[in-house]
């Protein structure tokens, strides 16, 4: 990975009447990169997108690419490819005609162009298909299709407007990981947008959440996950067990945290600051809360509760278990005995207790 | 497009009305009401036609022989003329009127065409608001009578009308030129009143095209002109098609134009058809007529609709 970013979105806002889709948005990402901008319909990661596609004038801003100023060049002169959602497949147009299209407008001779097309074509695995119609294929076929016509032009960044939405769940799985060899192959940069997290976190390097036209975290999937800055992204990203809090001791490394919902005192790792007496929320995983029938010796970081629920998903079981302050607490076990052996069943009194340096404080 | 579930009803019937019938339901009630329709309002009219078509003109009530007749001992007689079909090929004053028609029609067709696509792309184009103003604007000359219309053109155009005055005054012209009883007026006349024909259908196409079609041309490094030529012009292919088929069958029938803004050589098949029938009241003639321009119309239309452009 290069130190210089290879495409720099400098202080980006896009407004229309009323709304500001876009609000203030600075993003590097580096060159090679698989990056994700997550985020619920209406964030703005799809107008974000078409700002870099060249489909939507900024207000202000600037974005560069390898070092050149792009912000007015129009789409047709970009060097930047776009995938859509609906593939936008050319109806009227062969398999062939719809991946050379691009080259056809850059001037290309035909023999280069036809050498392109095949390779692009046994690239995606779909040698012999180019006399097809768009109307002939499958979803998955399609999809392909788009995926060799936005990297025919070998273009400096490759922007893809939720890309696997309209294929089945198995399809989209096996789809993510080609999708991400395919990039791997090819070497480059591409920006992906979408509302699964799990699509974001399986196939990108590095990714960025949105909230209201706002970037509020951006890094690699597994810090995003582990250590999300805010209780937006930490909600946003898999589930989580909130509790209000404040801060009643602070160490070098730790802090303690005294809750209403929860009977004994927390200790969280947490290094930096925070004045005693500070509103926090202690925030921890399902997966990283264990459950005993026994009370744990810990003196810190434990709970009782009645197991509500069992959602039984195959591999895990999402306990739901309300606390004695009526709180509802997840917690995820993996299911490593068979389903008869289960050791806690409705109605049981269950201790949850986790570890200090598995819970998160998090003061925004 | 109507011609479409016109046709489909046709040759879907009977096996769907078996099919429905047997499943008893609502839906084939649904079904029945407009077949019922059309058997009695179009193809038992077409069929008495097509029987007239057959027969030899008479004086007398009603106007032409019978060409079924039941006779003793339960014996049918069936006289069938094909006299009227062969004069309308032979005879030069038919061929005459056919080609004028033709003509008149692809002409007026072409012209709706070249003026209603932009006029379609132009309200697709603009904001929301005037895309009803405008299309309100075309369905506009609807409101007002087809005759009053083509009234109004004939005294514009006349020899003392407002056109011919305006260019003598502004010096472009010493004498009045002759318009009406040309083909230009016809054509006028045919256009004007045939074109919102061709918009609608076009610019509902254009409506439908996938906006991302043309963004997707653009990211490919198309320009928006070489896009409107490459990718909006061929996906609207289905609606320039409708609404050719529509004006081109609407316009070669036409009598009203040719009539009363066409001379004495723009003989069409309209307006022999009126002829025959209402002034030599030859039922037979003019309905072999009818049925020979329906064949015309149609044949071509199928033609297209077998290589799937509809």
């Amino acid at each position: 990975m290069n130190a210089e970013p290879y495409i720099q979105i400098e202080g980006i806002t896009k407004s229309y009447d009323e709304v500001t889709p876009i609000k203030d948005v600075s993003l590097s990402v580096y060159k090679g990169e698989f990056f994700s901008l997550l985020g619920r319909s209406g964030c703005g990661k799809t107008t974000l997108l078409r700002v870099l596609a060249g489909f939507e004038e900024v207000t202000s801003g600037r974005i560069l690419i390898d070092g050149i100023d792009i912000t007015n060049l129009p789409a047709y002169k970009r060097p930047v490819n776009m995938m859509f959602q609906s593939y936008a497949l050319f109806p009227h147009m062969t398999v062939y005609q719809n991946i050379a299209f691009g080259l056809k407008q850059d001037g290309l001779g035909k023999s280069a162009i036809d050498d392109r097309v095949k390779e692009m074509l046994s690239l995606v695995q779909l040698d012999g298909f180019g006399d097809r119609k768009p109307d002939q294929l499958s979803g998955g076929q399609r999809q392909r299709v788009a995926l060799a016509r936005t990297l025919a032009k070998r273009p400096k960044l490759i922007l893809l407007d939720e890309p696997l939405t309209a294929l089945d769940k198995r399809l989209r799985e096996e789809t993510q990981f080609e999708l991400v060899n395919i990039q791997e192959k090819v070497g480059i940069t591409f920006i992906l947008v979408t509302h699964d997290q799990e699509e974001a976190m399986t196939m990108s390097t590095r990714m960025a959440v949105m909230e209201d036209g706002k970037i509020r975290q951006v890094g690699v999937p597994h810090d995003v996950y582990e250590f999300p800055n805010s209780r937006y992204v930490a909600e946003f990203i898999g589930s989580i067990n909130l509790f209000d809090g404040i801060t009643v001791e602070q160490g070098t490394d730790y802090v303690l945290i005294e809750t209403p919902e929860i009977e004994c005192r927390c200790h969280a790792t947490h290094t930096g600051t925070l004045p005693l007496g500070s509103n926090v929320t202690l925030a921890i995983r399902p997966e990283k809360i264990m459950i005993s029938s026994t009370r744990p010796e810990q003196a810190y970081n434990w709970t009782k509760g009645i197991v509500q629920e069992i959602a039984y998903l195959g591999d895990v079981s999402i306990y739901y278990v309300k606390l004695d302050s009526g709180k509802m607490v997840l917690a995820t076990l993996p299911n490593l005995l068979r389903l008869t052996d289960r050791s806690f069943q409705w109605e049981d009194t269950v201790y949850l207790f986790w570890r200090s340096e598995n819970s998160l404080v998090l003061t925004a | 497009m109507k011609l479409k579930t016109l046709s489909s009803i046709f040759l879907g019937s009977k096996k769907k009305l078996v099919e429905l019938a047997q499943h008893n339901n609502s839906k084939f009630w649904l079904e029945i009401v407009p077949l019922l329709w059309i058997i009695t309002f179009f193809i038992l009219p077409l069929l008495t036609v097509f029987k007239i078509s057959f027969a030899e003109s008479v004086f007398g009530i009603p106007p032409f022989t019978e060409i079924f007749t039941v006779m003793k001992n339960y014996m049918f007689e069936i006289k069938l003329s094909l006299k009227n079909y062969i004069t309308m090929f032979r005879d030069p004053y038919y061929v005459t009127a056919f080609i004028n028609s033709l003509y008149l029609s692809v002409v007026s067709t072409i012209l709706c065409f070249l003026i209603g696509f932009p006029m379609a792309y132009g309200i697709h184009r603009v904001r929301d608001r005037l895309k009803t103003i405008f299309l309100l604007l075309v369905s506009l000359s609807f409101w007002t009578s087809f005759l009053i219309r083509i009234y109004s053109w004939m005294s514009l155009l006349s020899v003392n009308g407002m056109i011919n005055t305006a260019l003598i005054k502004l010096g472009i012209i010493s004498s009045p030129i002759q318009f009406i009883g040309t083909y230009f007026a016809v054509a006028l006349g045919l256009v004007f009143c045939y074109l919102p024909f061709m918009i609608f259908p076009i610019y509902a196409v254009l409506e439908k095209v996938d906006k991302s079609y043309i963004e997707s041309a653009y990211d490919l490094g198309c320009r928006p002109t070489k896009t409107f030529w490459r990718i909006t012009v061929p996906l609207a292919k289905s609606g320039i098609i409708s609404g050719s088929v529509l004006v081109f069958s609407a316009t070669i029938g036409e009598f009203v134009v040719p009539e009363l803004m066409g001379g004495a050589d723009s003989i069409t098949f309209g307006r022999v058809l009126w002829n025959e029938f209402f002034t030599n009241l030859d039922w037979s003639m003019s309905c072999a007529l009818s049925i020979g321009m329906m064949l015309i119309i149609t044949i071509p239309i199928f033609m297209v609709r077998k290589s799937e452009i509809i």
